[in-house]
């Protein structure tokens, strides 16, 4: 069990990687949660996954009475979740804001805190025409083939 | 939004969800629940009622700024570990204290209960407070 | 003395919940968090004074024992810079009265500030390395949320790139506690202190060793991974990017420290020359960095990451006295990096101009902000008597003897560069006469409006007074030596710690 619950962690790690690589920034924030929904799986799977009794303890008993499941894990998970669950909270509203402040979100157009890349411009794609800003709301979906 | 059946939907389930938040919270001490799960139960009556009414009558009704629901939440929690230094022990330790009442019903007081109504109070004002604020971004 | 251990983690809790009350009231919120951090100072330094004469103190939450529960432990460098941290948040608050406009006072300014001085409490005083998570994402929520306060777009572009990298860092964090409980089984730091170098599996460790720090790395804002520092500290008003500068990436080296003398003692060879190359790169990079740029919060945020250098390189030598220098250095940086983002921001709001192509003649027109700036400029180039000429001679001492020439080369040249970058700043902002060029402000960011008398001494006393103190710390040197000695002692044999954590409940 173990080894299947390793290999979805290694899984979701790579989507997320691949999400967070990107230029657009719903998308960055999509891998940000998929990596940290990894992140508790992997703290799940090395508290070991076994099938035990409850880790209660019986009224007249100062210990439980035989093995239990280990309860450490599911309770740094319930943390990291409610922690998580904030911080992407936040940061989905932050990016609204940098939405609707910037009229984008493509990342490598943001260049309002820095100075400007000195001829002005975004970066070129390899055949030297502009990428093009990814407007949502704008007229017509944006169009792909410049960026390839 | 301006429909009748959601207006008067929405007084009625207001309390229901109001009350059920409150019974969730307190059973969570020794049965699923608690304090989190409730103030998210809670959180979610009065984002209803601001679906129905809108953001500002929402405010209205909540009479504070939500902000210091959370505010009065965080005090309790924090206030709640500090009981423990008039027992001698250690912050956040906790207490009991278990008043006899001529009654049937056993009552059980403790500092971890106030610091379950504590995180309650703050779940319910963080969770208000950007629920509000996306949606009078809206607008 | 229990309770002087959850000190620096209970008041600005109080004091952030009781600001929240009084949510519609700024003139109530000013009074709460001037008085919030004066009490905090005053238990910090009792607490200090408790560690200093009766060693290493801890305190088992709940009473439930450790190494199950959580342990707040409270040796001489964590009480060092729990004083410090309540020092310079004494000194922003005094500074943020006269900087934040009362529409960020009404938005939440004061309890964020104090949620974060939480945080920061908290990340120096725990024992536990999964509550040492829980106190990070404190502080980063936090920042976050002062960061983004006020709204501002060049604001929310910083914190866009603030937020993300830092999510990130915090996730990466998270996995190598999963992993290290998964092979040690234990969280509490004393406890793992006496587990790690008994393990059978050393490879495995010294990989959750990397892990480890690459999150505290992207933290504390080393080589490869700062560029989230720069592009967002000279953002937010100069309060926030003050208090963020003196603070935030400490705590990242101070984990770092804490967890590689306390924990990963196995495989020091590789990580510890790993942390010295970081050293020697952040320090260089950074301060090359820092020549190039306009903006003067830029050129300080660039400055702010070869100080992490420096710091750095005093872990890596891995010896007392590198340790001692670093700790040094530590403190000196708090001081002077809190007290340069202060200054630079009054001058930034008396000439209405951010870059140093637009700033000139502050000398003649602000002769004190002057004064102020060069004095703890020249602190930060290391400039005999300032505070930061002992640091950098202790660190140069401390590679010399340990045959690291190269690294002392480095911190030589990178000395030099800072006095160059700091004098760069000194002659185009304050010495030449103010340029023709028509002084454009950045874009977005906000005019605060005209500066009064009353208002520029309650921005100046503050700054007045952490230049007093690094002169105060240059020119009298023996005291915070002898603390760092006695805690780099301490670090590079945490005996004491170990058996005061274990058995505080026996």
């Amino acid at each position: 069990m173990e080894n299947v619950l390793a290999i979805v962690v290694g899984i979701l790690v790579a989507c997320a990687t691949f999400l967070i690589l990107s230029r657009d920034l719903i998308r960055i924030l999509l891998g940000i949660a998929i990596l940290s929904n990894a992140a508790n799986l992997l703290i799940f799977t090395a508290g070991r996954v076994t099938r035990d009794a409850p880790p209660l303890v019986p009224g007249d008993l100062e210990v439980p009475a035989g093995a239990y499941a280990n309860p450490l894990p599911q309770a740094l998970i319930l943390t990291a979740i409610v922690i998580g669950f904030g911080l992407l909270a936040f940061a989905l509203v932050l990016s609204y804001r940098a939405y609707v402040a910037m009229r984008t979100v493509d990342v490598d157009a943001m260049r309002e805190a820095e100075p400007p890349y000195p001829d002005q411009s975004p970066p070129t794609g390899e055949d030297g025409r502009q990428t093009p800003l990814r407007r949502r709301g704008a007229a017509g979906t944006p169009t792909r083939e410049a960026a390839q | 939004m301006n429909s009748v059946i959601l207006h008067t939907a929405t007084r009625l389930l207001m309390s229901l969800i109001l009350m059920f938040s409150v019974y969730i919270m307190f059973r969570g001490h020794n049965e699923p629940g608690g304090g989190f799960i409730g103030g998210l139960i809670a959180a979610s009556a009065i984002v209803l009622y601001s679906a129905a009414f809108g953001a500002t009558w929402a405010r209205q009704a909540l009479r504070v700024p939500s902000m210091s629901i959370a505010g009065c939440g965080l005090f309790f929690a924090a206030i709640s570990g500090v009981f423990s230094a008039f027992a001698g022990s250690p912050f956040l330790t906790g207490l009991w204290w278990i008043p006899h009442l001529n009654i049937e019903v056993h009552l059980a007081l403790s500092t971890p209960l106030l610091f379950d109504i504590g995180v309650y109070l703050v779940v319910i004002g963080a969770i208000v407070t950007i629920a509000l604020e996306m949606e009078e971004a809206e607008d | 003395m229990n309770w002087l251990l959850v000190w620096p983690i209970l008041i600005p809790v109080l004091t952030a919940a009781l600001c929240l009350l009084a949510w519609n009231a700024p003139g109530l919120q000013r009074t709460l968090s001037f008085l919030g951090t004066f009490v905090l100072l005053i238990g910090d330094l009792y607490l200090f004074a408790g560690v200093w004469e009766g060693g290493v103190q801890s305190v088992q939450m709940g009473e439930w024992p450790a190494p199950y529960g959580i342990t707040i432990v409270a040796d001489t460098l964590s009480a060092t810079l729990v004083v410090l941290t309540a020092l310079i948040g004494l000194g922003v608050a005094v500074f943020a009265l006269g900087d934040i406009g009362v529409e960020r006072e009404t938005t939440g300014f004061h309890p964020l500030f104090h949620a974060l001085l939480t945080g920061v409490g908290g990340a120096f005083m725990t024992g536990d390395i999964f509550n040492l998570y829980v106190w990070f994402e404190v502080m980063v929520i936090a920042s976050f949320g002062l960061m983004a306060l006020g709204c501002e777009r060049a604001q929310i572009d910083g914190g866009v790139k603030y937020v993300i990298l830092n999510l990130i860092a915090t996730t990466v964090l998270l996995v190598a506690i999963g992993l290290l409980y998964g092979v040690t089984g234990t969280l509490n730091m004393a406890d793992l202190a006496q587990v790690v170098p008994q393990h059978a599996e050393q490879g495995r460790l010294i990989v959750i060793a990397a892990l480890f720090l690459l999150a505290f790395g992207m933290k504390a804002a080393v080589f490869p991974l700062y560029f989230w520092l720069p592009a967002s500290y000279h953002t937010p008003p100069a309060a926030v990017s003050a208090i963020f500068a003196a603070l935030l990436t400490k705590v990242g080296v101070y984990a770092m420290i804490r967890t590689f003398t306390l924990i990963f003692t196995v495989g020091q060879a590789y990580t510890y020359s790993a942390i010295l190359a970081v050293g020697v790169l952040t320090m260089l990079i950074g301060v090359l960095g820092a020549i190039a740029q306009n903006d003067v919060r830029r050129v300080l945020s660039f400055n702010l990451v070869s100080g992490i250098g420096f710091i750095l390189i005093g872990l890596g030598l891995g010896t007392v006295l590198g340790l001692a220098g670093a700790i040094y250095y530590t403190v000196h940086h708090i001081v002077v990096m809190s007290g340069l983002f202060l200054v630079a921001g009054v001058a930034q709001r008396v000439a209405h101009a951010q870059g140093l192509d637009a700033l000139g003649g502050l000398y003649r027109s602000q002769p004190l902000v002057a004064v102020l700036f060069f004095i703890v400029a020249m602190s930060l180039a290391g400039v005999p008597p300032l505070s930061g000429f002992w640091p950098k001679v202790i660190l140069v001492q401390a590679s010399l003897e340990a045959e690291a020439y190269i690294v002392a080369a480095a911190a030589l040249v990178t000395g030099l560069l800072t006095l160059y970058s700091m004098s760069k700043i000194w002659s185009l902002a304050f010495w030449r006469a103010k340029p023709e060029v028509a002084p454009q402000a950045a874009p977005g960011i906000l005019d605060p409006g005209p500066l009064g008398a009353g208002r520029k001494a309650v921005l100046l006393t503050p700054v007045a007074l952490l230049a007093v103190l690094t002169l105060a710390i240059g020119l009298f040197a023996q005291p915070l030596l002898s603390i760092s000695e006695r805690a780099a002692v301490a670090l590079m044999a945490p005996d004491a710690y170990i058996t005061t954590v274990l058995d505080e409940e026996g």
